[in-house]
C-alpha cells in the first residue's frame, strides 16, 4: 500500500515539475513586451549595425573620385588567404618623374574571412570595413570587386 | 560502406544480436558532423567507435605558412564558441617575446574570455535541452545569447569569429559603451539564470534522463585528459585559471566549481555553476579596468626565438594547449592545438557502456562537443 501512495505521489510530482516550468513559459506568453523577436526583411529600414561591423572591404571615395590607397601593397601582405589583389602601373608625373600607383586594387570577397587585418595594417588608412551584409549573389564573378573606382586619383597629402 | 563491412567481417566474435549503428555524420545530436559508430544489442550500448576527421580543415598545417599576426584569425573557426579563448593563446607568442602586455589589454581579455564562456554555456545549455526533447530552452538560451553577441558585435566588429587577440594586444580598444552594456547584461542575467532552472533543472524527465547516468570517475577523467567542466564535475580539479593563471586571472578571486558525482547531472550543474561564476570574475573586473594602451609595441613582422613553446588557456570546454615550434622564421615550424574537445570524446566510449543510445545523446550533449574543435 505504501508503494502505491509513493507511486501516486511520484506522479504528482512529476507533474508539478512541469507546472514550475510551465510558470515560465506561460510568464512570457502573457508578457508580449518582453518578447524579443525580429522580423527581418521588414526590419531592415531599422536595423543598426555596429561601427566595427565587419561586413566587407571598401574604399571611400571623396566628391572628387579620389581615394588614399598608394599602392604599397601592405593589405596584399597581410591577407591570410589572398583575397585581395594589388596591381599598379607606372606614370610619368608632370614634374616627369617616375612614379608607381595603384592600377585596381581587386578584392575577392567570396574569398574573405573579415579578418580585419588589411584594414588595421593600411599605412594610409585607405580601406575600411563597411557595414553591408546581404552578400548573396546569384554569380561568383560578382564577388570579385575592384575597389577603386574608374578614373579616380591618389588624394592629395597622403603619404607614400 | 567498404569500411562498414570490413568491420562487419573481421568481427569473429560478433553476435548475432548484436548490429552496428551509425550515428551520424547527419545525426542532429551530435551537432555536426561526427559519426559514431555504435555497436548496440537492442537498445543497450556496447562499444562507441568515434570517426573522426569529416569537417578536418587542417588548421594546424595551414598555419605553417601564416605569419603570427595572421594565425588567431583560424583559431576562431576550430572551436567557434569560445573563440575568444583560442585567441587568447596568443598569450604563447608573448611569452616567447617576452612582451609585457599593458595591464588594460589583460583586463579586456578576461572580461571578453568571460563573456564568452558565458555565452557558449548558454549555448550548451539551450542544445542539451533540445537534444533531451526540452525544445523550449533552445529559444531561451539562444535569446540571452544574443545580448552578448551584441556586445562583441560593438566592441570586436564579429558576433562569432571575433579576432580580438593578437600578439601584443588587442584589435581595437574597448568601445565606450561596453561597461555600461555588460553591467546591464550582467544585471539583466542574473534575473535570468535561477529561470533557466526553473525551466529545465528541476524538470522530472530531464532529472530521470540525467541523474546517475553516464559517470565517469576522477581516475577515468585524468587516464582520459578529461578537461574542463565534463572533467570537474568528476572532481578532477584542472581549471588552468587557477592552476596556471594568465591575463588577469590572477588578481580575481573565484571558487573553481567541482564535483563528485561525475555523471550527466553533475556536469549539468556544473555548467550552471560555471556561469554565476564568470559573471562574478566579470562584477570584479568591470569597473576598475586601468587606462593605458590597447595593444603593446610589436614589430611589423613577428619573429619567434627558436625554440618550443607552450602554453595552456582555459576554454568553456576544458583545456586548450597550444605548442610552437620555431625556427627563428616569420612562421612557425610546426604548430600543434591540444584541443579538450579530441580528449574528451574518446572517453564517451567508456562511460556509453552499458547505457542505453537515449542516454548516449545525454552523455554527448553534456560533454559539449564542438566538431570543428575535435577535427581541427
Amino acid at each position: 500500500m505504501k508503494s502505491f501512495f509513493n507511486y501516486i505521489s511520484e506522479i504528482l510530482r512529476g507533474i508539478w515539475t512541469l507546472l514550475v516550468g510551465m510558470r515560465v513559459t506561460a510568464k512570457y506568453f502573457f508578457t508580449p513586451w518582453r518578447n524579443v523577436t525580429q522580423q527581418y526583411p521588414e526590419n531592415r529600414e531599422k536595423l543598426v549595425l555596429a561601427d566595427r561591423f565587419r561586413g566587407e572591404v571598401v574604399m571611400p571615395h571623396n566628391e572628387n573620385n579620389e581615394h588614399a590607397c598608394t599602392g604599397c601593397g601592405i593589405c596584399e601582405l597581410n591577407c591570410p588567404n589572398g583575397s585581395i589583389e594589388i596591381i599598379s602601373k607606372s606614370i610619368v608625373t608632370e614634374e616627369g618623374k617616375k612614379k608607381r600607383i595603384i592600377d585596381q586594387h581587386i578584392y575577392h570577397l567570396g574569398m574573405c574571412t573579415f579578418c580585419n587585418l588589411c584594414v588595421k595594417t593600411c599605412p594610409s588608412d585607405a580601406i575600411v570595413m563597411a557595414q553591408t551584409f546581404e552578400h548573396a549573389h546569384w554569380d561568383r564573378a560578382s564577388l570579385t570587386k575592384i575597389l577603386n573606382k574608374p578614373g579616380s586619383k591618389i588624394m592629395d597629402g597622403v603619404k607614400e | 560502406m567498404a569500411e562498414l563491412k570490413e568491420i562487419i567481417i573481421s568481427s569473429d566474435n560478433i553476435k548475432t544480436d548484436e548490429y552496428l549503428v551509425n550515428m551520424g555524420p547527419q545525426h542532429p545530436s551530435t551537432h555536426g558532423v561526427l559519426r559514431l559508430l555504435v555497436k548496440l544489442e537492442g537498445e543497450i550500448v556496447h562499444n562507441v567507435q568515434p570517426h573522426v576527421g569529416y569537417i578536418h580543415s587542417g588548421i594546424e598545417k595551414m598555419t605553417e605558412s601564416l605569419s603570427y599576426t595572421q594565425i588567431p584569425h583560424l583559431t576562431d573557426r576550430m572551436d567557434y564558441l569560445s573563440a575568444h579563448m583560442n585567441n587568447e593563446a596568443v598569450v604563447c607568442v608573448e611569452n616567447a617575446l617576452e612582451v609585457e602586455v599593458p595591464e588594460r589589454v589583460k583586463y579586456i581579455r578576461t572580461i571578453m574570455a568571460e563573456l564568452q564562456r558565458i555565452a557558449s554555456h548558454q549555448l550548451w545549455w539551450c542544445a542539451t535541452g533540445m537534444d533531451l526533447g526540452a525544445l523550449t530552452t533552445f529559444f531561451y538560451g539562444l535569446r540571452d545569447r544574443e545580448d552578448i553577441l551584441d556586445i562583441f558585435e560593438e566592441t570586436c566588429g564579429a558576433r562569432l569569429t571575433l579576432n580580438y587577440s593578437l600578439p601584443g594586444g588587442v584589435m581595437f580598444d574597448i568601445h565606450p559603451n561596453f561597461q555600461n552594456r555588460v553591467k546591464t547584461f550582467i544585471k539583466k542575467f542574473k534575473k535570468i539564470l535561477p529561470e533557466y532552472d526553473e525551466l529545465l533543472t528541476g524538470n522530472v524527465i530531464f532529472q530521470e534522463r540525467s541523474k546517475g547516468i553516464g559517470v565517469l570517475s576522477k581516475e577515468d577523467a585524468i587516464a582520459f585528459g578529461v578537461t574542463g567542466p565534463s572533467g570537474r564535475a568528476s572532481g578532477f580539479s584542472c581549471d588552468v585559471r587557477k592552476h596556471q593563471p594568465y591575463s588577469a586571472y590572477p588578481l580575481v578571486k573565484f571558487n573553481e566549481a567541482l564535483g563528485t558525482e561525475g555523471d550527466t547531472f553533475r556536469r549539468y550543474q556544473l555548467r550552471i555553476a560555471e556561469m554565476w561564476e564568470s559573471m562574478s570574475i566579470i562584477e570584479q573586473l568591470i569597473d576598475n579596468i586601468p587606462e593605458g594602451d590597447y595593444t603593446a609595441k610589436m614589430k611589423g613582422v613577428i619573429k619567434l626565438p627558436e625554440g618550443e613553446f607552450f602554453q595552456r588557456v582555459e576554454t568553456a570546454r576544458g583545456e586548450l594547449g597550444v605548442y610552437i615550434v620555431s625556427d627563428g622564421k616569420k612562421n612557425p615550424y610546426r604548430v600543434k592545438f591540444r584541443s579538450p574537445g579530441f580528449s574528451n570524446l574518446f572517453a564517451i566510449n567508456h562511460i556509453a557502456k552499458g547505457w542505453k543510445i537515449a542516454d548516449l545523446v545525454a552523455i554527448m550533449a553534456t560533454f559539449d562537443l564542438v566538431i570543428p574543435d575535435i577535427d581541427r
